[in-house]
């Protein structure tokens, strides 16, 4: 794998021409169909999902959705959902239960939007609500971080069974910039925030929080995206492999997340567990 | 000799609020008059009348945050008071610098281990698990032990079929525990959906303020969701939406008012109703909403 510095690291998973969920979904699905709408007020394009087949079999695809162009990135908030968007999600994800369909979602998001009126439409709920129909499904949920994992508004797609990360994909509590800006009350140390906050994709890995890192191009995805889909449809297969074998997903998934951080508390003994 | 296990409980709650440092000894309050602005209204209040309220200004209403132990000992029946996991904290798994040293006078300061305090007790003759988080201490902020302590605390209303009481205020995941501070959200919003599909009643009360990865896990998923009056709750703060939309927000918003208008909660209550309000809803649930285990 490269050698490249965490920053750098940032640079390349928010480059855009980077392949985002779009893209993926092209190269590495047929016959795909786009559920839209959140059934109860809105259509938020930052999230994209549907049912598509992936080597025959079917699945239900969900991503974070970045515009290719400035109009479209006005609509979609440059990828940054709204609560419409995870409210989508939600039923997405219900539908694929219904059907007993595993579950892909594509991570690459700067955050959930912070604007009046998603707030106002209860942006900390409809993530909440991700989290905890994430928590409880009894089908296999498979997470790719592609490009920028941000956040809360990332995490409400990423409660995978199985995350896997490309290398150069980020993953963090909250941006290298708003980091600086809440410790240090200095959004320009940035670079430094990166060098500590443990946001590569190696890190991750390391920490527990990612499973598997998938190699990318010396210079990032966007120079050979052909090789990067194949390296993802091969990971995919193993995951989704693996995931068949787990009797109940559910249980597996709820251990995993109740273990996080579980190395770093002062006092161990879990007698409530 | 269940009378003298719960004297001791009790003075061990009192003592922990006397640590916490809010409640003035009563020797400080037999001598002259102590007064303390109101951040609300800015009249001086005497600190005798902020201990009485509690921390309620008698002119204009405000709410100031009050410790997790205090909290506590004005809800729970006298002497059943039980901590669970009270020498829980995490380490540093970004070996942040300076951070075990912030820590260390955020304890000293506080009296608390972490940023929560979860008990086991009665109210009006209920059992139920009561989680407070406190506000002084890194903002309450939620980090793994955070994380873990109210995991912990929901998987034994769940075990214990006890319905389950959180009091919430949270800057959000803490900073210097990274992405391990956000994956706690994951891991408390799905020990919430195992103890409700169990059943088990859970009732959130929003307190000043609550943000960010708490408003978008435990805080947001309560079967009834209850606020302190004034207390501002959103996921992104204030601060950050007035930079994307380069305006200023309007009067009021994401405060507890405002969340009751938008469908976001069922009821503001005063902190001197709190008690009587919880008791009644927990009534309403039959068995105090037990979980079936």
């Amino acid at each position: 794998m490269a050698d490249h510095s965490p920053a750098r690291r940032v640079a390349l998973a928010r480059d855009p021409g980077r392949p985002g969920t779009a893209q993926f979904l092209e190269a590495l699905f047929t016959d795909f169909f786009e559920q839209r709408g959140d059934r109860l007020c809105a259509d938020d394009p930052a999230i994209l999902g549907g049912v598509a087949l992936f080597h025959g079999r079917p699945v239900t695809v969900l991503g974070h959705r970045k515009g290719k162009n400035l109009e479209e990135n006005l609509a979609c908030h440059f990828g940054m959902p709204t609560p419409e968007g995870y409210r989508k999600a939600q039923r997405i994800m219900k539908a694929a239960e219904k059907f007993r369909r595993p579950i892909i979602t594509f991570v690459d998001t700067a955050g959930a939007y912070p604007g009046l009126e998603a707030e106002a439409r209860g942006q900390g709920e409809a993530i909440a609500r991700c989290l905890a129909l994430m928590g409880g499904l009894t089908v296999p949920i498979i997470t790719l971080v592609i490009g920028e994992g941000g956040s809360g508004g990332a995490l409400a797609l990423g409660m995978g069974n199985k995350v896997l990360m490309l290398e150069n994909a980020v993953y963090s509590v909250l941006s290298p910039e708003g980091f600086a800006s809440i410790l240090w009350k200095d959004s320009s140390r940035a670079q430094e925030a990166c060098d500590v906050m443990k946001l590569t994709a190696a890190d991750l890995q390391e920490l527990g929080v990612a499973d598997q890192v998938i190699p990318e191009p010396e210079e990032g995805a966007h120079t050979d995206p052909q090789a990067v889909f194949a390296a993802v449809d091969e990971a995919l297969s193993a995951a989704l492999r693996q995931m068949d074998r787990v009797g109940d997903p559910a249980q597996h998934r709820y251990k995993k997340y109740r273990g996080m951080g579980d190395g770093w508390l002062a006092v161990p003994g879990k007698e409530n567990k | 000799m269940e009378t003298r296990f719960s004297q001791r409980r009790q003075r061990l709650l009192d003592l922990k609020v006397r640590r916490e440092g809010q409640i003035p000894a009563p020797a400080r309050l037999a001598g002259p008059a102590v007064f303390e602005q109101c951040p609300g209204c800015g009249e001086p209040v005497p600190q005798t009348q902020w201990a009485r309220g509690p921390y309620v200004c008698p002119r204009c209403g405000y709410h100031r945050p009050i410790g997790g132990y205090l909290r506590l000992s004005q809800l729970l029946d006298p002497g059943t008071f039980r901590e669970l996991d009270g020498t829980l904290t995490s380490g540093n798994p970004l070996d942040f610098p300076g951070y075990e040293q912030k820590l260390a006078s955020a304890r000293r300061s506080t009296g608390l281990a972490e940023g929560v305090v979860s008990a086991k007790g009665k109210l009006c003759g209920i059992p139920l698990v009561m989680v407070v988080m406190d506000s002084r201490f890194f903002m309450g902020s939620m980090g793994v032990a955070v994380g873990e302590k109210v995991t912990r605390a929901v998987e034994t209303a769940r075990k214990a079929k006890l319905p389950l009481v959180i009091f919430t205020a949270s800057g959000g995941a803490r900073m210097q525990e990274g992405i391990l501070s956000l994956m706690q959200m994951a891991k408390t919003a799905q020990a919430i959906q195992k103890f409700q599909d169990a059943g088990g009643l859970y009732i959130t009360v929003m307190t000043h303020p609550t943000t960010g990865g708490v408003t978008a896990s435990f805080a947001s998923l309560g079967d009834i969701a209850l606020a302190e009056p004034g207390a501002l709750s959103g996921f992104a703060g204030p601060r950050v939406i007035e930079q994307t939309i380069g305006e200023k927000l309007p009067e009021g918003f994401q405060r507890a008012e405002y969340l009751l208008e938008h469908g976001f909660l069922d009821a503001v209550v005063p902190r001197d109703r709190m008690k009587e309000t919880l008791c009644s809803i927990l009534r309403l649930h039959g068995k105090g909403g037990a979980a079936r285990g």
